[in-house]
């Protein structure tokens, strides 16, 4: 009896490390792995990995694939300089194929199997919050450039993109002021719209703003001539827009459908940055506004320093914006970070990263050290027929992050 | 009262786009039971023609250049898989199936691999963009087109099936084979011709389609249920069927969705057509076709 139990024991984990062998095999022969020979963990030898996961293919690639650029241009750049720690940093390509288990599985891969130091990675707050379990459980470190919808800190994430009290909240103030109080929103349907239009409308109800309506369209999805009809039919003062993608594509190709311009349906966006505002079209979207903390245009000697050595890198077409700046201001907040601690090892990292500056492109940013997110300045921007965004209001100062918006009486309910 | 013409006009070319995507397979699945799940990738193919041909040839240049080329070019695609692979599983229907999801996930790395994984933009050219006054409502060139694309190609395809000797074959292999095959047509090359079309349509929806979104290798998915939908609705293998279908789809999905949301509408269609399907199990138009032996 007992020896059948061994037997059958024995049968069962064959199987388990076969089955994970085969999986470990499927996932590192991935197409776009970029593994060098170094093998064991991250600071052995005389590197360092680190691991970059974004969408390089899907509906969402018209945004992560520059991102990813921008990080790899920062590794390039600290490595020509003599890397961190003494040690050259190997980045670990990894594709989330706009899928959100993807992102998940592949932060797994590349913390057990690349054993890498941290992970740059993400858009979308779904894949953000597909990857989080994943960072807790195994005590890896996500550095995270996109502007999100707050109600978060996670201990294992950066969030180096803004908080809504550094994006949303100053483009409402800035409609407010403005006169702009009959708001229709529009946005994907997944998380991050959901949750800002939630936020949206607390703000709205509380400084006599009205919102008209609320439409949510899948990710990728193409068809919004219904949208266009109510947005006509509501008559709106402006349109919230939280879409994400290639939707956008869609959405301002058909509002041109109906002869809509600015000056006619003024739409706020928060998700299009100069790579979109390139691959929509500058003429769909000329004098439409925009949320964002850093514009291509933003004007100060680092920024000038970044765009030129973007355009020297990749080609002098390409336009650099707000989550790719983010992007690279995030390994260059890793390495100091590391620096101070000196050592890689992610506790050590987190307590050394309090308060660490860094003069970024945007301007000054620093890590708050209670909830892992930087100061950064909140700017609203105007987009022109070039396709360049012109700044047409700022904060003035670095805004505290504040993501479960603490300071706003109004939102006492949300999280 | 606009809005309801703005929303009735937003329906019918939601229409004429689900009946652009339905008409080839209304060929190949309606006619010819063959369940190609490789359908969404040829109307990829055609997308991506006129990406190809937007280069060398202008805006203007390469949507009209690429409605014949894209249509042979998936109707190419079409061809060799029917010779290489479909032909062989005639009367499989559930081999069919695996097989042509298979294949249809080759074509989507294929494509990534010569076009790249991030999706693409075709730039309509200037004449299509903006709207016309109707009826004191915008309505988008865009659309017009795909309208007038939509009854275009069912023009032709009535005319090939009404009055071309090769039209009347292909409908005389379908109503019954073993007997048009004793009456001498040559039934194989009846069934080339049939999948060369219906694929060849699928690439001309394609064309439509790059005037609406962007373009990617999953182009297709995201649209082949829609087309099956339709064909199902419609009626196996029936024109006229899949036409009603097609714009009762349409217009339901617009309606709805103007009264309600986008999702709430999806979920009344979807439910729409299973209630439909209790009462007529076989489509709007029922047609005496070749069975599933």
């Amino acid at each position: 009896m007992q020896r059948r139990q061994w037997r059958w024991l024995a049968i069962v984990l064959t199987a388990v490390a076969l089955v994970t062998a085969a999986c470990g095999d499927d996932s590192g022969g991935a197409a776009t792995t970029n593994e060098g020979g170094s093998a064991g963990t991250a600071a052995s030898g005389d590197t360092i990995k680190v691991g970059i996961l974004h969408s390089l293919s899907g509906t969402m690639s018209i945004s992560e694939v520059t991102v990813k650029n921008s990080e790899l241009m920062a590794i390039d750049e600290i490595n020509a300089a003599g890397g961190v720690l003494g040690k050259k940093i190997q980045p670990v390509i990894e594709d989330g194929a706009s899928d959100w288990p993807t992102f998940a599985e592949k932060a797994k891969k590349l913390i057990q199997v690349d054993k890498v130091a941290t992970v740059f990675g993400g858009w979308t707050s779904a894949s953000r919050k597909a990857m989080l379990p994943v960072f807790e459980e195994t005590k890896g470190l996500l550095w995270y450039p996109v502007q999100y919808e707050g109600l978060e800190a996670s201990p294992n994430i950066f969030y180096t993109g803004a908080t809504t009290n550094q994006q949303i909240i100053p483009a409402l103030d800035y409609l407010k002021a403005q006169g702009k109080t009959k708001i229709y929103l529009v946005g994907s349907d997944y998380v991050f719209p959901r949750t800002a239009n939630k936020e949206i409308k607390a703000y709205a109800a509380a400084n006599g703003m009205t919102i008209l309506g609320e439409e949510y369209k899948p990710l990728g999805d193409t068809e919004f001539e219904t949208i266009v009809n109510k947005l006509v039919a509501a008559k709106p003062d402006a349109v919230f827009n939280t879409l994400n993608g290639d939707s956008n594509v869609a959405f301002f190709k058909q509002l041109d459908g109906k002869n809509l311009k600015a000056k006619d349906m003024l739409t706020v966006s928060v998700s299009i940055a100069e790579e979109e505002v390139k691959s929509i079209g500058p003429k769909y979207l000329t004098d439409h506004l925009v949320a964002w903390n850093y514009y291509q245009t933003t004007d100060n000697p680092a920024n000038k320093k970044f765009v030129e050595a973007f355009k020297a890198k990749y080609g002098n077409d390409k336009v650099t914006s707000d989550p790719m700046e983010a992007g690279y201001t995030a390994v260059y907040l890793w390495k100091a970070s590391v620096e101070k601690a000196g050592s890689t090892d992610v506790e050590k990292v987190k307590a050394a990263s309090k308060g660490i500056t860094f003069e970024a492109p945007e301007g000054k940013v620093t890590i708050d050290g209670e909830n892992q997110h930087v100061y950064k300045t909140a700017r609203i921007g105007l987009i022109g027929s070039d396709g360049q965004i012109k700044e047409v209001w700022n904060s003035g100062s670095p805004v505290k992050p504040d993501p479960y918006l603490k300071g706003y009486p109004w939102a006492a309910g949300l999280s | 009262m606009s809005s309801y013409f703005s929303q009735f006009f937003t329906g019918i070319s939601l229409g004429a786009v689900l009946l652009l995507i339905a008409m080839g397979l209304t060929f190949t699945f309606g006619q010819m039971n063959v369940i190609n799940m490789a359908h969404g990738e040829l109307i990829m193919a055609g997308a991506y023609t006129v990406f190809m041909l937007q280069g060398p040839l202008g805006e203007t240049g390469s949507l009209l250049i690429a409605l014949p080329v894209a249509f042979v070019t998936a109707g190419a695609i079409g061809l060799v898989l029917e010779v290489v692979l479909i032909r062989r599983l005639y009367g499989r229907p559930l081999d069919t199936l695996l097989v042509t999801w298979g294949i249809s996930l080759m074509l989507q790395q294929l494509a990534r691999d010569l076009f790249g994984a991030p999706n693409v933009q075709v730039n309509a050219p200037d004449w299509l963009r903006g709207g016309v006054e109707v009826f004191g409502t915008v309505v988008a060139k865009s659309r017009l087109f795909t309208i007038a694309l939509a009854i275009a190609c069912l023009a032709m395809i009535w005319f090939f099936l009404n009055r071309l000797a090769q039209g009347r074959r292909m409908r005389a292999v379908m109503q019954n084979r073993p007997l048009a095959a004793c009456a001498g047509i040559p039934t194989d090359q009846v069934d080339r011709l049939t999948f060369f079309i219906g694929s060849g349509l699928a690439g001309v929806a394609g064309v439509a389609l790059t005037l609406l979104g962007s373009i990617g290798p999953t182009l297709g998915t995201n649209y082949i249920v829609d087309a099956f939908l339709v064909v199902v609705v419609g009626g196996l293998g029936h024109l006229r069927g899949a036409v009603i279908a097609a714009l009762a789809l349409g217009l339901m999905n617009s309606f709805v969705e103007y009264w309600t949301s986008g999702s709430i509408a999806k979920v009344v269609v979807f439910v729409g057509i299973v209630a439909f399907l209790q009462v007529r199990p076989q489509g709007i138009v029922v047609l005496r076709t070749r069975g599933l032996t």
